[in-house]
């Protein structure tokens, strides 16, 4: 067999490796991601949709923003102006967390309807944008 | 002073188009007089457009509030050094700044290389025009930083307060730069394909412009890097954001480029290969412009808010479809003078390594684009994140720092038995012996092991070159080692610079490493209260809480709380994290608050410390602790990098000794053939 055969090979090899690990990556580590309506339709069509760890995107609701210093729980609520949920979230929020920003939760919908976020992102109008003054 | 802005922006407009047809059509007929006039329209271009830019400092520094730009991202109380920053900090100066740096790079190449190469410049300098024309257009008809308010406000909005930091003040530009400068070596590689000058002349040409481009993303990257571990408060470094991965996809394109360009100068081989790559690192480039300015990934929606996305879209497409017909229309020409011969030689090393570095890449924007795919196809927004990136990556990323050792060592051609084992018994007994330790020492992390067995062989496989080469030049010459080893490396600059490079490279793994490490902790304490972090080495730190103060500082108010830090019951010192509310100067607040984390670096780990606020009205703070290990090794990693770059770049008598040899080669050859004719 000659060098450029086995090169062949060799490369078919590796793209099949690189392959397989994106898509056993996305397989694994994949997380939908929804807005608080298309949750709600999904619950409501598969209730094990439950037990689906998934990110929503939504808008925080203006004056909701609780928070318990001492237990590091922050509670407030999300919207996308259709459907609405409580999250709950443990831990430090980013600086840009704050009245009716743009956040990602991750985590569960409880079946109480509570979100209990296991993650929260919050995000500047288009990252270092500004947001345009009304 | 917008006036004198708006002009030479339409001035830049006119000059940019000329130079871009007027270029063509001097260099394709082959007519002086078009291509002088070309020439003097990139000179005028790139003196337009540095008039448009100090016209918008002026506006700034001047506090021209008029000015939609000015207010939108500056103040009065912002420091001087911050509101110029503010120039490259918003959308349309940004661009104002590709198409001026852009246009200068096209001069400065012009200026330099134009005379050498003279059949690939008017070319060259067409493409870089249209790529400046480009953004001129951009700047003029959608983000135009020289537009007025109907009204002037009292103050500024000022500028982001993450931005507010010195980092942030050198991180963007020298990414932009890295970005812009990949524009001519694309724009050399597409002149030698309209002009069909196909041999190494263009490889040449570039050769510089690839390296200071590859050094300006590197360096880029890795500030990037530094504001976000120092500013962002989350702990690390990188966090395969869109806006990151970005700027990542050009680097690993470049690097790939940089690479098998050897092959080509060398052998002839890799000729399609190599133009692909260029225009991929082009494209690309773009592309991490527009992802970073629009937003369009985090967030599919903001799409249609900016409208430079629907310009930026059409462009893509553009170079796409222009640079895919060009080399297309030249196959033929691109055929390849040598083949494989072996699997065991550099030549196949160099083949994997570009491989991997394209799998990387190719898998990054998968990833970062996985939202949008999978939308199309599903209907269902699917994000994938750092876990993603990390599994796919750390194999492939592994085996590329296998490679490192491996290809500067291995022959040319045809790898002997005894060639390999000359090499490679030596680097390959270190890294066992590393990785038998580690096991010894209790180290059961697979990735980590790896990659520490892995850097040791690769260090050593460095370590052996110079050893060996100051060796042999101490025998044959007598020279002190010292001095043998300025020569070793003044000498052949690009060889050991290259192998300053891999070592810099090599400490990015080894801090990359440390990561498997990290440790943290959250805790509420009350003054006098304590929490405890055991490090990875074994170390218990103890970390008290003094107390909460509160203070004016010139552009803002600051909260800061202060914790005695101790390793293993012996004190360290007293370390504070703040949280600084900006205000405008009225005093009312801008922005929301941001964290300033504590740090103090070794070589060792970093202490990492975030206090997420106070328990209110009392002095009950929140904190989160980090051991963080490893991660001085990343930006010592930076530096050395920068310093093989330096090295590889460096001009003198070796380049000058060169261009001797070639006078004199070609002096002979004329000689030769003036003598034979008569």
């Amino acid at each position: 067999m000659n060098a450029r055969a086995k090169f062949v090979i060799g490369a078919a090899l590796v793209l099949t490796t690189v392959g397989f690990l994106m898509t056993s990556g996305i397989k694994e580590t994949g997380v939908y991601f929804l807005t608080p309506s298309e949750l709600a339709d999904r619950v409501q069509a598969d209730p094990t949709f439950h037990d689906v760890g998934v990110k929503m995107g939504a808008r925080v609701v203006h004056g909701t923003i609780e928070r318990d210093v001492g237990t590091q729980t922050i509670n407030f609520e999300v919207t996308d102006g259709e459907q609405t949920y409580p999250v709950v979230y443990r831990g430090i929020a980013p600086d840009t967390f704050t009245d009716g920003v743009d956040v990602v939760v991750e985590g569960r919908l409880a079946p109480d309807g509570t979100f209990h976020a296991t993650g929260l992102l919050a995000k500047c109008g288009s990252r270092y944008e500004s947001e345009p003054s009304a | 002073m917008t006036i004198l802005g708006q002009l030479a922006l339409w001035l830049a407009l006119l000059l940019s188009a000329w130079a871009t047809i007027v270029g063509f059509v001097g260099g394709a007929g082959q007519r002086p007089e078009l291509i002088r006039s070309a020439q003097r329209a990139t000179y005028a271009l790139a003196g337009v457009l540095v008039v448009a830019s100090l016209a918008l400092v002026v506006a700034l520094v001047k506090h021209d509030f008029n000015v939609a730009y000015v207010a939108s991202y500056t103040s009065r109380n912002l420091p001087l050094i911050y509101t110029l920053s503010a120039f490259y900090g918003g959308q349309a100066g940004s661009l104002l700044f590709w198409a001026v740096v852009l246009s200068v790079f096209g001069a400065l190449a012009q200026w330099l290389t134009g005379r050498r190469y003279e059949r690939l410049m008017p070319y060259a300098g067409a493409v870089t025009a249209s790529v400046v024309f480009f953004f001129v257009v951009v700047t003029l008809f959608a983000a135009n930083p020289f537009e007025r308010l109907p009204f002037t406000p009292a103050d500024g909005n000022g500028l982001n307060p993450q931005l507010q930091n010195p980092g942030m003040v050198i991180h963007p530009p020298l990414l932009y730069l890295g970005y812009i400068s990949i524009t001519i070596p694309f724009a050399f590689a597409m002149a030698a394909l309209f002009s069909k000058r196909l041999d190494t002349g263009w490889l040449h040409a570039i050769r510089k412009w690839t390296i200071i481009s590859w050094l300006f993303l590197s360096i880029g990257i890795t500030l990037g890097m530094w504001w976000a571990y120092v500013e962002l408060g989350w702990g690390g470094y990188w966090a395969w954001d869109p806006v990151e991965n970005a700027s990542f996809l050009p680097w690993l394109t470049m690097t790939a480029f940089l690479h098998s360009v050897m092959i080509q100068e060398k052998r002839g081989m890799l000729k399609k290969w190599n133009m692909v790559l260029i225009a991929l690192s082009f494209l690309l480039s773009i592309f991490g412009t527009f992802i970073t300015r629009s937003g369009i990934i985090s967030s599919v929606h903001s799409f249609s808010q900016s409208p430079i996305g629907i310009y930026f879209g059409f462009y893509l497409i553009f170079i796409i479809v222009a640079t895919a017909a060009v080399i297309w229309s030249r196959l033929p020409m691109l055929e390849a003078e040598s083949h494989l011969e072996s699997m065991v030689s550099r030549e196949a090393t160099f083949l994997f390594n570009n491989l991997l570095l394209v799998g990387i890449a190719f898998s990054v924007l998968w990833g970062t684009m996985f939202p949008m795919i999978s939308e199309l196809i599903r209907g269902t927004q699917v994000t994938v994140g750092p876990p993603f990136f990390n599994q796919v990556n750390i194999p492939i990323g592994l085996a590329l720092l296998a490679l490192t050792g491996i290809g500067p060592l291995i022959a040319w051609r045809r790898a002997s038995p005894g060639h390999l084992k000359r090499q490679f018994a030596a680097p390959v007994t270190a890294g066992v012996i590393v990785a038998v330790l580690l096991l010894a020492l209790g180290m059961r992390n697979l990735y980590p092991i790896m990659a520490l067995a892995l850097a040791t062989f690769v260090v050593g496989t460095i370590a052996q070159e110079f050893v060996r080469g100051v060796g042999a030049r101490h025998r044959l010459h007598g020279e002190s080692h010292a001095l043998a080893f300025a020569r070793l490396v003044g000498r052949n600059r690009r060889r050991y610079g290259g192998y300053v490079v891999h070592l810099g490279i090599v400490l990015y793994f080894v801090a990359f490493t440390g990561q498997a490490f990290k440790t943290d902790v959250e805790a509420s304490l009350k003054p006098g209260q304590k929490a405890e972090l055991r490090s990875p080495w074994g170390h218990t730190y103890t970390f008290t809480h003094l107390g909460v103060s509160q203070y004016e500082e010139l552009n803002r108010f600051t909260t800061a709380a202060s914790v005695e830090v101790a390793r293993d019951g012996e004190r360290v010192g007293v370390m504070k994290s703040e949280k600084r509310q900006h205000v405008n100067s009225l005093g009312q607040p801008t922005f929301e608050p941001s964290t300033e984390a504590g740090i103090r670096s070794d070589l060792r780990e970093d202490i990492y410390i975030v206090y997420a606020g106070s328990v209110a009205g009392t002095e009950e703070a929140v904190y989160r602790f980090t051991l963080n290990p490893l991660v001085w090794w990343l930006w010592f990693g930076g530096v050395v990098l920068v310093a093989g770059g330096v090295v590889t770049l460096w001009p003198g008598t070796s380049t000058s000794a060169d261009r001797r040899r070639a006078m004199a080669g070609y002096a002979a050859t004329l000689e030769g053939s003036t003598s034979g004719a008569k």
